[in-house]
Order: C-alpha cells, then sequence, then structure tokens
C-alpha cells in the first residue's frame, strides 16, 4: 500500500542486493518448506503492495477473520490447554484425566481403543491384544460413567475423538451428564465425527458413506436443538497431514470437506445458521514454523468468504473458524526422544501465533507408546510456559503485516483455490474419494516425503543427521494384558446383569428407525439407555447401512 | 507322479500355490508337472474381467464370488496388475476387495504380475489357469490389467469375456480401443449411480447395431458393485452365455482353437531350443554378423548357412544362396 | 528361465488403520523390483496367513502400530507354521518399543523390526541379503 514511487525505489535496491548474491554461496539444504514449498531469500514490500487491511486481514473478531476469531483473542482467554489422552480401561483413564485436571488441563480430550473406535465390544475376536492399548476401552454406558467419575460435566468441556461410531458414544456422554443431574443445553464438548477424512487419511470407517452422514446430520439436528453447547463436528485436517500430504493439502482437503458438511447440512434440509455455528476444526502444527502460521490465517479467510458469499450464511457465527490444533506426530522420532521435546515446543508456538483456540502438544515418548506421566507433564508445561513466561499471548496475531507471512497467506490460499477447481471437476468431495482422488495425492506426497528423507534432503536431526546411534533410554507405558481381562470380565457381568428384553427392543427400533430415515440420536440413546454395547447397536445399524471396503491406492 | 501333483489333486492349497509359483517361475520342473496335471484339466469355466483401472473390477468380482459360492461352485481368482517396465516390480493389489473370502476354503485367490507381457495377462496365466482347474475349480474368474489398449490377451484365454465400463471417467465409449469392444461377450456399466449412464449404454448399443454377428448380441448391463445392485443380473447372463458357448459348439470351438495353439507353440518352443542353442555355437554366427553390418551377406541368406551348418536340412539337401 | 522375483506379503493385521508406512514401504518394495502383495487393512491373523500361502511368498512384511503386536505378530507366525510357511521371512514395523523387538526376534516370531525413520533402503537391502543367504535360491 505504498506509493509507486517508493516501490521502485524498493525495487532499485532490490536488484542491488541481488547483484551482491551472485558472488555468494548458498547451503546446500534446499529452500523449501517441508511441504516442498519453495522459500525466497528475502520478502519486501514487493510481495504485498496489492494487500489491503481491511478486506484482506481486518480486525480480530471482524470479517474476513484473518486475523482472529474473537476480538480480543488470547487477551480475554488463552487457548484451552487440552491434552489427548486415554488407555486401559475406564478406570485407568478416569485417574490419568483427574491427574491432568489437577496440574492445570482445562479441557478434556478422549482418546479410545481401536476396538471401540471401530465399533466392536472388547469380546468381539476382532479385539483380541487391542483392548485399552491405544486408548480406553469403552464398551457401553457403565464404562462412560466410570471415566466421567468424579468429573462435573457442566464444568469441563470434553472432546471426544471418534468417528465411525460417533453418535453411540456421543449418546453415552449425554447419558452420562444425565445420571450426573446436568442437563442437556449445559453440556459442552466437541465430537470429531467427521467421516470423510476416515475414508481418505485415518481409515476407521464403519458403514459407507450416505448412511455415514446422514448420522452426521441427524446429531446435527439434535443438538440444534437440544444440545446448543456442544460442537457437533471436528472437521480434520490433522490426520490428512499425517497420512503424508502437504499443508496445502491439508488445507485444502479439510475445506472442502467442511463444505461438503455444509452442503449435506443444507441438502437434509437445516438452514445454514442453525448448525454451522457449531463445525469446528482441527488441525495439525507441523515443524515448518510459517508455513503453519500462514495456513491457519488463510483457513480462517477461505471459510468466512465461502460461507458467506457461496452458503449465504448470515449469522457471524457461521463464518468464524474455530479449531483445535496438535503438534505433528509424524514429525517426532524414535531416536533420540528427547529432541520431540524441542519440536513440540516449535510447533506449539507457531499453533498459537496461528490464533488456535484449543491446543494438544504431543509427549516426547509418543513415537515409542503411549506417553507415561512424566512425559505429558512436560507437554503440558510445553504449552504453560508458552501462555505464561514468553509474552506471544500479549497481543493478537503479532505477525500480520510481515512480507512473508502474508505473501505466504495469500499463495496458500490461491493454492487451495486450485485444489477446490480440481475437486469439483471431479464432481464433488464424495465423487473424488470415489475416483481416489484425495488417497492418491496423500500417498505421493507421502512417498516424496520418504525419498527426500532417504536421500538426506530432509533433515530430521538424530535420524539422518548428526546421529548418537543410541538406543532411546526412556521409560515408556507399558499397558498391563490384565486390562484386557478385567474388561472382558465387567462387560460379562453387565450383559448376565441388565434386562436384555429392554435392549432387544431397542435395538429392533433402531433398526426400524434406521431404514425409516427418522432421526437416529433418540433411538441410539434409547439403546445407550438401556446398556445396549456399542458393538450391539453398531451391529444393528450394520444390518441396515452395510459395511464399507475401500479401494486402495498406492 | 511328482508329490506336489499329488497333492494338488488332493486339494492341497500349499501345493497349488506352489506349483503355479514353479509355472510362473518358470522353473526346469514346469514342463513335466504340466505335463502330469494335464489330463486333470479341462473342466473349468474361465471368465475374463477387462475394463479401465477406476472401473470397479475387483469389486464386481467379488460380488460375482458371491453369488457363484452361494451357488456352491468352487471359484478360482487370478487377478493380474502391470509389473513396471522399469523397475520389474509390481504392487499387486487385486485381491484386497476380495479378502473376505480369503478364509472361505472353496476360493482360492492368487495374484499375478504380468511380468513384460504386453496383452494384459501374464505370461503364466494360462498355465496357473490349468494348475487351478486341475485342483478342482468349477470357475476360474481371470482379472486382467485394464489398461485398455492391449486386453486382447484374455480372449485367447477365457470362455467368456466381460467387459467393464464407468461413466464416471467421462470417457465416451468411442475413445475406448476398438480391440476391447469386439472382445466382449458380455457389457457391464458399472457406478450406474453416476451420470453419463445412459450416454454410455445407448453408445455400446449402437456400436452392437453396426456390427453382424447374429448368433449372439453381447447384453449391456448396469451395476453398482459397491451397493450390490445389478449383480444378479450379470451372474445370470454369465450362466446365459455359457449356455449358448456349449449349445451352439462355439465353446468346443474356442478350446480347439486354444489347443491349436498351444501345440503349436510347444512344437514351436521345442524346436527353438534344440536348434538355437547349436547355432549359437556356431562360431559362423558373430563373422556372419559382422559380414551382414557390411552388407557382404544378407540375412536371409545367412540364416539357411547357419541351418546348413548344423545340419538343419539333412543329407543331400541344397538350397540356393 | 527369467530372473526370480521376491514375492512379499505386506499386511495391515489388527484394526489398526494408519497405512501411510505400509504404502510407502510397498512402493519402495516394487521400485527395488519386488511383487508385493497388500492385503488391504484390518485383516484377521488367519486371513494374513491363508494369504500368505495362496500367494506362495517368500516375505510376510507386518504394519502395526497399535500396540498389539505382541499378541498379533505370534498368532501370525504360529499359523504360518501351520501352513507349513515356518521358513517365510517375518518382518515387522510400526510402533514396537525396543524391548518388545527384542523379544519378538529371540523368541523366533519375527527376523528382524523396522522402526519409523529407517531408511526404505534398509529394508529392501535386508531382504535381498536374505534372499540371496537362502539355501535353494
Amino acid at each position: 500500500m505504498m506509493d509507486r514511487e517508493k516501490l521502485e525505489r524498493i525495487s532499485e535496491l532490490k536488484e542491488m542486493w541481488e547483484k551482491e548474491l551472485e558472488d555468494l554461496k548458498e547451503r546446500e539444504q534446499p529452500a523449501e518448506t517441508v511441504s516442498g514449498q519453495p522459500i525466497k531469500m528475502l520478502y519486501t514490500p514487493l510481495d504485498t503492495s496489492d494487500l489491503d487491511y481491511e478486506t484482506e486481514l481486518g480486525f480480530p473478531g471482524y470479517y474476513p477473520y484473518t486475523r482472529g476469531v474473537q476480538p480480543n483473542m488470547y487477551r480475554g482467554r488463552l487457548w484451552t490447554m487440552r491434552q489427548f489422552s486415554g488407555f486401559g480401561d475406564a478406570y485407568d483413564s478416569n485417574q490419568r484425566y483427574r491427574y491432568l485436571l489437577e496440574q492445570g488441563q482445562t479441557g478434556l480430550s478422549v482418546a479410545f481403543d481401536m476396538p471401540t473406535l471401530m465399533g466392536y465390544d472388547s469380546d468381539s475376536d476382532r479385539s483380541i491384544g487391542e483392548v485399552g492399548r491405544c486408548g480406553v476401552a469403552i464398551d457401553s454406558l457403565e464404562d462412560m460413567e466410570i471415566l466421567f467419575d468424579q468429573i462435573p460435566l457442566d464444568q469441563v468441556t470434553t472432546s471426544m475423538t471418534i468417528n465411525g461410531p460417533a453418535a453411540i458414544l456421543w449418546c453415552m456422554y449425554l447419558a452420562t451428564a444425565e445420571k450426573q443431574g446436568v442437563s442437556l443445553d449445559r453440556v459442552g464438548g466437541t465430537i470429531q465425527n467427521d467421516i470423510l477424512k476416515e475414508y481418505t487419511a485415518q481409515k476407521s470407517w464403519i458403514f459407507p458413506p450416505e448412511p455415514s452422514m446422514r448420522l452426521i446430520t441427524d446429531i446435527f439436528a439434535f443438538a440444534s436443538e437440544q444440545v446448543p453447547r456442544w460442537n457437533t463436528i471436528s472437521i480434520s485436517g490433522y490426520h490428512i497431514r499425517e497420512a503424508g500430504s502437504t499443508a496445502v493439502q491439508e488445507l485444502a482437503f479439510t475445506l472442502a470437506d467442511g463444505f461438503a458438511y455444509v452442503e449435506a447440512g443444507i441438502n437434509a434440509g437445516l438452514d445454514v445458521d442453525r448448525f454451522a455455528p457449531r463445525l469446528s476444526f482441527f488441525f495439525n502444527s507441523h515443524i515448518d514454523f510459517f508455513e503453519e502460521i500462514c495456513k491457519y490465517r488463510a483457513a480462517r479467510r477461505i471459510w468466512a468468504r465461502r460461507m458467506k458469499e457461496k452458503y449465504g450464511a448470515k449469522d457471524h457465527r457461521s463464518l468464524k473458524m474455530r479449531f483445535h490444533t496438535q503438534t505433528a506426530g509424524c514429525s517426532l522420532s524414535a531416536q533420540e526422544p528427547e529432541n520431540n521435546i524441542v519440536r513440540t515446543a516449535y510447533e506449539a508456538l507457531s499453533a498459537v501465533l496461528g490464533g488456535t483456540q484449543s491446543l494438544h502438544t504431543n509427549s516426547m515418548d509418543e513415537v515409542l507408546a503411549l506417553p507415561t506421566e512424566k512425559a505429558v507433564k512436560i507437554a503440558l508445561r510445553t504449552q504453560q510456559v508458552l501462555a505464561y513466561e514468553t509474552g506471544v499471548a500479549n497481543t493478537i496475531d503479532p505477525l500480520a503485516g510481515s512480507y512473508f507471512v502474508e505473501a505466504m497467506t495469500d499463495k496458500m490460499e490461491a493454492e487451495a483455490e486450485e485444489y477446490f477447481q480440481k475437486i469439483d471437476d471431479l464432481g464433488g468431495v464424495l465423487s473424488a474419494i470415489d475416483q481416489g482422488f484425495f488417497q492418491q495425492e496423500i500417498a505421493d506426497a507421502a512417498y516424496e516425503y520418504q525419498k527426500a528423507m532417504d536421500r538426506g534432503e530432509r533433515v530430521v536431526v538424530g535420524v539422518n543427521r548428526y546421529r548418537s546411534g543410541e538406543a532411546p533410554e526412556i521409560e515408556i507405558l507399558r499397558i498391563d494384558p490384565e486390562v484386557e481381562r478385567k474388561q472382558l470380565e465387567r462387560l460379562k457381568r453387565l450383559k448376565e446383569t441388565r434386562d436384555y428384553n429392554r435392549v432387544s427392543a431397542c435395538l429392533e427400533e433402531l433398526k426400524r428407525c434406521a431404514a425409516s430415515g427418522e432421526n437416529l440420536i433418540p433411538k441410539i440413546l434409547d439403546a445407550v439407555r438401556a446398556y445396549a454395547t456399542e458393538g450391539e447397536i453398531t451391529a444393528a445399524l450394520k444390518e441396515v447401512f452395510g459395511e464399507y471396503k475401500e479401494k486402495p491406492l498406492f | 507322479m511328482q508329490q506336489l501333483v499329488e497333492e494338488l489333486l488332493a486339494g492341497n492349497r500349499r501345493a497349488a500355490a506352489r506349483l503355479i509359483s514353479k509355472v510362473e517361475n518358470d522353473e526346469p520342473e514346469k514342463r513335466e508337472l504340466l505335463k502330469e496335471i494335464f489330463p486333470h484339466t479341462g473342466n473349468a469355466y474361465v471368465i475374463g474381467v477387462t475394463g479401465a483401472p477406476g472401473s470397479g473390477k475387483s469389486s464386481l468380482v467379488d460380488c460375482l464370488l458371491q453369488q457363484m459360492r452361494s451357488e456352491n461352485l468352487k471359484v478360482g481368482v487370478i487377478g493380474v496388475d502391470p509389473t513396471s517396465p522399469f523397475s520389474g516390480g509390481a504392487i499387486l493389489g487385486d485381491r484386497i476387495r476380495m479378502q473376505e473370502h480369503a478364509l472361505d476354503q472353496d476360493v482360492f485367490i492368487r495374484s499375478m504380475g504380468t511380468r513384460g507381457s504386453l496383452g494384459g495377462l501374464a505370461r503364466a496365466t494360462r498355465e496357473a489357469i490349468q494348475v487351478l482347474d486341475a485342483f478342482g475349480k468349477d470357475i476360474i474368474l481371470v482379472e486382467t490389467v485394464g489398461v485398455g489398449q492391449s486386453e486382447v490377451d484374455i480372449v485367447k484365454t477365457a470362455d467368456s469375456t466381460m467387459v467393464v465400463l464407468t461413466p464416471a471417467g467421462g470417457d465416451s465409449v468411442q475413445t475406448i480401443k476398438a480391440g476391447i469392444m469386439e472382445i466382449a461377450d458380455l457389457f457391464v456399466v458399472n457406478k450406474a449411480d453416476f451420470p453419463g449412464t445412459e450416454r454410455t449404454l445407448t453408445e455400446i448399443n449402437m456400436m452392437l447395431d453396426m456390427k453382424e454377428d447374429d448368433r449372439w448380441r453381447p447384453p449391456v448391463m448396469r451395476t453398482v458393485s459397491v451397493r450390490s445392485e445389478g449383480i444378479e443380473e450379470v451372474w445370470k447372463s454369465l450362466r446365459v452365455h455359457r449356455r449358448f458357448m456349449e449349445e451352439s459348439g462355439r465353446l468346443l470351438e474356442i478350446r480347439r482353437d486354444r489347443v491349436r495353439r498351444e501345440l503349436t507353440e510347444q512344437v514351436e518352443y521345442l524346436v527353438k531350443n534344440r536348434i538355437w542353442d547349436r547355432v549359437k555355437e556356431q562360431i559362423e554366427f558373430d563373422s556372419l554378423v559382422e559380414k551382414i553390418v557390411l552388407r557382404r551377406r544378407d540375412p536371409y541368406s545367412a540364416a539357411h548357412e547357419l541351418l546348413e551348418k548344423i545340419d538343419f536340412y539333412g543329407e543331400g539337401h541344397k538350397e540356393g544362396g | 528361465m527369467e530372473d526370480r522375483k521376491i514375492r512379499v506379503l505386506v499386511a495391515k493385521p489388527g484394526l489398526d488403520g494408519h497405512d501411510r508406512g505400509v504404502k510407502v514401504v510397498a512402493r519402495a518394495l516394487r521400485d527395488a523390483g519386488m511383487e508385493v502383495i497388500y492385503t488391504g487393512l484390518h485383516q484377521t491373523p488367519q486371513q494374513v496367513a491363508e494369504t500368505a500361502l495362496q500367494e506362495d511368498v517368500d516375505v510376510v512384511g507386518l504394519s502395526i502400530l497399535s500396540g498389539a503386536h505382541m499378541t498379533l505378530v505370534p498368532r501370525i507366525k504360529e499359523m504360518l507354521n501351520e501352513n507349513g510357511m515356518g521358513d517365510v521371512l517375518l518382518l515387522v514395523g510400526g510402533i514396537i518399543p525396543e524391548e518388545d523387538t527384542e523379544k519378538l526376534i529371540s523368541e523366533g516370531y519375527a527376523n528382524q523390526v523396522f522402526t519409523p525413520g529407517e531408511p526404505l533402503e534398509k529394508i529392501t537391502a535386508y531382504i535381498f541379503d536374505w534372499f540371496k543367504a537362502k539355501p535353494g535360491s
């Protein structure tokens, strides 16, 4: 926004500087982001000469929200420190949650084990060896009640990372709140519930796309009437990035999924402003510091613009992209795990400078196992040092106006728009998934990344450079195999003592409702209150909906 | 008889797997083994499935498998994927869609790379079919590579050939190579829930109208394999085609052609083997090459010369040259 | 007779859905000239063993990131033995703590374990070396 004369003068100076460079040697490592995005040596006002403050940046809390979604951001309230956690059985995890809350964590985040994520009970033969291993085992309402024992659900918000069976686990949470005497309109939290990225990245699907989308819109509708404080979906880029995508792909594919959900909601007859305010997002924070900050800013701007211009959203809350961030698991190393503390700290910093609403920092040992108490405490302290000692939370969007950051934000937005066009050309997100578009892009990027690492172009300290060759000498968390046995025992007792007739009737009603198209949530709630297990409910729905089968690409 | 063959005939799956490997790797005992297997072949019905990548062939095969199994038929499946011409390696992913049949004792699935052959099938596919035939399979499904260009090998190997198309790719029927359209005994338009289905069906039918084969007009069907829609009809059509092949005598015709080709190949193979090593031993070979390069000899008369050197023509034969 | 192709089964046993690693490895093995059969996700140990049998593979590679390896790997090894495929090379990749690696190898359940961060060529080299040293190759 400088005048022509000034810009021309700067251009001349730039040429002079470039001449100087001709005689200087450059370092060997390619000047690219971790995603392969080329970075210039220097950015100047010439790179941002078109930038208009009002329309491109604006004020925090004002359209297009590039600088942040709340007017006072961290000056009003710090981001939520929400460490993802869960292992063993509900008693074990309940203990860990109460520990974390005592240590100053401000919100809960539940990690479920593989059988729970995939809709199987602990006593299924698919579950052998997997119970409680990478998250907490939840088979029924009884387990959920134990999980939140002595944790008041009207005072603590909970995020649950669950997708295929999200509706079921959500109902168990709501029923638990009821049992605590908390009315549903005071219950707050998030369910991930983002099935589209399951098909392309995380791969914990159950049903095919159509019935899965129906379950999601049922959740939107129910929540908008009865659980207004609940974030019904956490549209995720984290897993897409972990599967190997570039930062622009993470940005574009996540937003494309988001728009697909908006369209699904609208097509289901809901007014966009009724459900859009409760859509939230979940991004990765990878190791390339500036790329991530630009990604978050571009994301907010793209979302706001499209929601307003394409989908006609009027409520300002529909335009505000709120997101949770997790530091990148795939950037961590198994070798010299203490280095991961440092990586996580930088990644946390970029998430905060990018304006995240909530943050999980990885523990250093997560490439080897689930985190120990010691490791997770360090991860939490990382956030606390960041929040209370570094001062970065004292001012909003401090990097705005940086020639580099604004140029890169614009570039990422433009590249994302190219992807949106490609996806449209393929017939939309569901069609693109069917044609394997996302999967192929991700697989190609992952392969390129690995090759760059093997060639030494991509440096990972302690892994392919400055290797000490020592085996990691840290204590890691072990899941006691007793967990599986105890869980099976408890499940058996539950099945013996509950009213099976009631369960059976609920399951039949569930199947009828699934086939008829009515909102399934009330029926799932009934089944859950009768202590039907997750596996039983999933199996009933599978009868009506079928199962998804993937066609993998390389 | 070799032990492996005995085990194969007794229904041992490991033996079947090992035998297929041996023929694939062209091991020295291959011919002996095939000789012993041969009398036990001729029972299986071979169905070829071809079509462009992305048309959902594997998922269709999976659906057909279910149909066949519901009639208690024993089925063998061979999935062929392209071998990389650069590395010689291959990723064989056809069986992913069929893995729920992995534990069905009466289904045997084998993945093969083309290993350099260009016709959409692996060189050893035919021999692998014989192994599965002798193994007792009623039906053998062969899924080809499907690059669309040179998929014609399948027609020499299969009794019924199914061509799978999809409207989703946006290709019109005209852009698909002519050869593929000629070989179909049955057309299936899969992913028929996508736009463009009607147009694709019409184009195929128009093309068929222009051909004049009054013996069999390939049915043109539509399916949505991920929802198992239209599968029963496809299976029915396949059975109808088989009946046609059997009753019209066409099946016997093509099997006769197949045997004729096989016998010719075997003779050529033996002749080639017998003669070639002896020819190459001749010192004259390399010097002849040099002379031909300098245009002092021509390759035609040089070849005669070499064969004379190994007494190919027998006593008293003189050829001009 | 052509060059003998090494056939490798790469499998995802159990409920773990992370397939980034297994796909990257599959590509690398293909680029090294091997035939790679991929089972897809969510395979039971029986499915893995039966697939190895039908495909008559030389190598079985298991990718497990869910922590269930101490149950899954021994089971699969047992079933391979039952199928007469006891001398197949069994490799494991994923989230496997050092202690478990030692146990899996010393008790004969796996030949080798590869952790994240190891270069792909280490895996291909290992397979080639093993194959060359095999009797009868």
